[in-house]
């Protein structure tokens, strides 16, 4: 059904579609999508203004489960995709939804160009570091060592760091978030959002089936003081129970370092604060393992891609004398 | 005062390194040419490589010119002149030149340096090689350093000037006027007053070391052609293209958003839109093929009309995203300028092998149609068909032009925009009662609705649809309909295309099909044989698929049927498949268009075969 929409909607389920959710019981994506469809209500969203553009994948499912303009693409190609309808559209609201299979492997190419161009897309990446709807063989984002059907003595391949990939990329605007995270999920839905340029949201996502508990250090509640880092911007990047512990720069390795404070004299004042403009930061900020760093890493807005036949983006429609006019260029001769 | 010879037509080659010139001196002496009111068709024939090491034969370049007063099809069979610039140029054209020929050599470029990188261990000057042919040997590198010299230019950037030396020569033998060329390297090299003044001096000094005819050098006049009344003017094929997409946008009151990645022979589209702002297309360099294709696609999605633009290996990675926008249903333009393959084959090089990529190359039942542009001038009409058929049954269509077109140039009635049929799109509005996969009961298209519409939001993809409401199904009986849906709406444009006509006879003992650039040389070819008294018709198709309703028809009237195409058999075998008729290929995959005897002959086999 696509009955029109005759009031503004304001509530999460007022961006639901009609179609039954076809992912697991207990997949992250449920979360996901309720997120979104909460900030989607947040600012009060225009479904006809509005885009979900999907590879494939179970992620890539999504846009069949909103109300809005949705395509459900083919794998890898997104990005591409969505840069069009954005240069058809400037004024639509595009949303690009992949996975790690989708947006890091097979349409990695098309991430990277995006993310350089900065295409005024956000682009939500869901990371469980698996493939799921080809039942379970390791994906880029896989660690090292992950058991599946397509390496059963262990994948040998180095993981891809999506967040360093994008920084590396030319990203103005890179996000971590956790699927079990909700509030917080939203909170960095709504800042891609508002983001003008293409913003990546990688979204670390739980697999029931194939992956369960990939990333059990952040859905754990007795872990997770000591192995997340919570970014605010200008705010100190202290993490640990009662934030006891805090990163420094070590000048002489230019690493960033765990220190417990009050411990071999380290004070508050030797903790760094977080800067999401500082590209520099952001990037060792996306390689800890240990605390992993979550929320804005970096956000330093730039011009936005408008592909123009002018470089003012003046495209105007020819006229018939316009184009008569550019048919007789060159030599012309009357017999 | 000098008798000038009158001629019918004459073939005229250029050839020399890669950096000699040859495509500016050739393109320069064609557009003179066409303001003489002469019928022309160019063939440049260059390398892949840019700058291939200078002298080999690997890097030359050359450029053929057909021209005459009588109407020109092809860029000639043979050269009856062949301008030489250097060793490599003379070993590689050599051959081409007819029985007889002219030859117009730079002796000064015959040093032993170069003779032995064109691979020569004798110097064909002197050892009798070029014994069967008219021979005119200048100094042309001494006479440029010369003039160009004094100028103040260096010795290297002096003897760059030698291609206009010897294009002024060319000017005077065939009497043309150079003003043209002379405003043109006015204006190319505006901020650089010296380059144009030594390329100016050497294109006079050329033109007035033939007027001088201390040589006893023949002059020659080609008269104008009586061409249709009208403004004309002189057209490539890549333009055209160009041209007529935006055109056919306008006529659709469409924007056009131009998306492609760079391939040899495709990328002048890519230029011409991006360099001509008045035309208003969007234009778009993607990162890959692929991105192209789905941002062309995407662009559709959102009320655009989408056009990509490839050769062959380019072709091949889009072809994923072409069964999504069939899948879709989505308005698609995609421009293949084919060349020689498989694989990256030959860049620069024509061929017609990618007819069954086009029309059966897809994974599933994947229908959508294909057209063939026929020459230079046709690309504009057919890129505008292509645009009516697209937004009007919702469908990617594929046009197919080769590497022999796209650089080639031809001269044209240049048309009138207001005097071609507008299309305008309807973009659906109403939501009421919307299904997204219902469809128009006579052309079986779906509604267009651009995303943003207000209040018909709805969701489309790659999966099998519900063909009302476009829900993911996977219901058996669905997926039947939806390929029976697929198909009819494809076949059903063979009602909405004109009926195939014939040139010549509509019955008899032999018909000669073509697609695609062979017209001219069939053209030709059938014209010279009925000048001899035999009845062979001639069939060129421009809708490769679906074919014309009154194909099938038709070709039971004819005894034999000829398929002259530049690949292994692809028309005949779809004729054969299509019509169950016995039809005789003639194939040429050399890299190089079909020479006009080259069907002649074979028609005459035919006609002998008949006749015992």
């Amino acid at each position: 059904m696509n009955a029109p929409v005759t009031v503004t909607p304001r509530k999460p389920k007022d961006y639901a579609s009609d179609q039954d959710i076809r992912w697991c019981p207990g997949c992250g994506n449920y979360a996901i999508l309720k997120a979104v469809q909460k900030t989607l209500a947040d600012i009060t969203a225009d479904p006809s203004q509005t885009v979900f553009v999907s590879g494939i994948g179970c992620s890539s499912r999504f846009p069949y489960y909103l109300n809005t303009y949705g395509f459900h693409t083919i794998h890898g190609r997104a990005p591409a995709i969505a840069t069009g309808v954005k240069l058809a559209n400037p004024a639509l609201d595009v949303w690009v939804i992949t996975g790690d299979g989708d947006g890091l492997s097979i349409g990695g190419n098309h991430l990277t160009h995006t993310l350089r161009r900065n295409v005024d897309v956000q682009i939500l990446l869901f990371n469980n570091a698996i493939y799921g709807l080809t039942k379970g063989q390791s994906s880029p984002t896989s660690k090292l060592g992950t058991k599946s059907p397509s390496t059963p003595h262990g994948s040998v391949e180095t993981p891809t760091n999506a967040a360093c990939l994008a920084l590396g990329a030319g990203a103005r605007f890179v996000a971590r978030a956790v699927e079990a995270q909700t509030p917080r999920l939203g909170q960095v839905l709504a800042r891609a959002r508002d983001h003008r340029g293409t913003s990546l949201v990688e979204i670390l996502q739980n697999c029931i089936i194939y992956n369960d508990r990939a990333f059990a250090e952040l859905t754990d509640k007795a872990q997770l003081a000591d192995q997340q880092l919570l970014l605010e911007h200008g705010q100190p990047l202290r993490f640990g129970h009662n934030l006891s512990r805090g990163l420094r720069l070590n000048p002489q390795t230019l690493s960033l370092e765990t220190v417990t404070l009050g411990e071999h004299g380290f004070s508050p004042e030797d903790v760094l604060c977080h800067d999401e403009t500082n590209p520099t930061l952001a990037y060792m900020l996306a390689r800890l393992e240990q605390p992993i760093a979550l929320g804005v890493l970096y956000c330093a807005p730039a011009p936005t891609y408008r592909a123009g036949a002018t470089p003012d983006d003046s495209a105007t429609r020819p006229s018939a004398a316009v184009i008569n006019q550019l048919l007789r260029m060159g030599s012309n001769w009357v017999s | 005062m000098l008798l000038r010879e009158t001629l019918d037509s004459v073939v005229v080659r250029f050839a020399g390194d890669s950096g000699d010139g040859m495509q500016l001196t050739g393109s320069q002496f064609a557009q003179t040419t066409a303001l003489a009111a002469n019928d022309l068709a160019t063939f440049p024939d260059f390398p892949a490589e840019i700058r291939a090491p200078t002298g080999t034969a690997y890097g030359v370049s050359a450029f053929q010119i057909n021209f005459g007063s009588c109407n020109v099809s092809t860029a000639g069979d043979a050269p009856d002149v062949l301008v030489v610039l250097n060793p490599a140029a003379l070993k590689v054209n050599l051959p081409m030149l007819r029985e007889g020929g002219q030859l117009i050599i730079d002796s000064g470029s015959f040093t032993p340096k170069n003779l032995a990188r064109a691979g020569y261990t004798t110097n064909p000057l002197e050892d009798g090689t070029l014994d069967d042919y008219l021979v005119l040997t200048i100094d042309i590198s001494a006479q440029t350093l010369g003039v160009a010299r004094p100028l103040g230019l260096g010795h290297k950037d002096a003897l760059r000037c030698k291609n206009m030396w010897v294009l002024g020569l060319v000017y005077w033998i065939y009497d043309r006027d150079p003003q043209l060329t002379l405003r043109w390297l006015q204006k190319k090299f505006h901020d650089h007053p010296q380059i144009a003044q030594a390329n100016i001096a050497a294109l006079q000094a050329g033109h007035a070391y033939a007027e001088t005819a201390e040589l006893g050098l023949m002059g020659y006049t080609v008269p104008a052609q009586p061409q249709s009344t009208g403004l004309h003017g002189l057209i490539g094929g890549n333009k055209a293209l160009a041209l007529g997409l935006a055109t056919g946008a306008y006529l659709a009151n469409l924007p056009l958003h131009f998306c492609s990645y760079p391939i040899t022979p495709a990328s002048g589209l890519l230029h011409d839109l991006a360099a001509t702002p008045e035309l208003g297309v969007t234009t778009f360099q993607a990162e890959d093929e692929i991105a192209a294709i789905c941002a062309a696609l995407g662009a559709s999605y959102a009320g655009s009309l989408g056009v990509t633009a490839s050769s062959g290996p380019g072709m091949a990675l889009k072809t994923e995203a072409l069964g999504l926008a069939i899948a879709t249903e989505l308005p698609l333009v995609v421009v293949n300028i084919q060349r020689g393959g498989p694989s990256t084959g030959l860049p620069t090089k024509t061929e017609q092998s990618d007819l069954y990529q086009a029309i059966w190359g897809r994974n599933g039942d994947a229908p959508l149609p294909v057209l063939a542009v026929s020459s230079p001038a046709d690309g504009f009409y057919c890129a505008i068909e292509a645009v009516r058929l697209a937004t009007k049954y919702m469908t990617p269509v594929i046009v197919l032009s080769d590497g022999y077109i796209a650089h080639a140039s031809e001269p044209w009635l240049v048309p009138d925009v207001d005097e071609l049929q507008a299309f305008p799109v309807k973009f659906r509005s109403d939501p009421h009662g919307y299904q997204p996969f219902a469809r128009d009961t006579a052309t079986l298209a779906r509604d267009w609705v651009p995303a943003g519409t207000q209040g018909l939001e709805h969701r489309i993809g790659g999966i099998e649809r519900d063909a009302l409401s476009g829900a993911i199904s996977y219901e058996p009986r669905n997926h039947q309909r939806m390929s029976d849906l697929r198909a009819a709406k494809i076949n059903g444009i063979a009602a909405d295309i004109p009926l195939q006509t014939v040139d010549g006879p509509s019955s008899g003992d032999v018909v000669v099909i073509g697609w695609g650039s062979t017209y001219g040389a069939i053209n030709r070819a059938v014209t010279n044989l009925r000048a001899q008294g035999w009845d062979i018709s001639h069939i060129h198709l421009r809708h490769l698929w679906p074919l014309p309703r009154n194909l099938g028809s038709l070709l039971t009237h004819f005894e034999q049927i000829l398929v002259p195409e530049m690949n292994q058999s692809q028309l005949t075998r779809l004729l054969r498949s299509e019509y169950l008729l016995p039809v005789t290929p003639l194939n040429k995959v050399a890299g190089q268009p079909f020479k006009i005897s080259e069907i002649e002959q074979a028609l005459c086999r035919m006609l002998e075969g008949a006749e015992n």
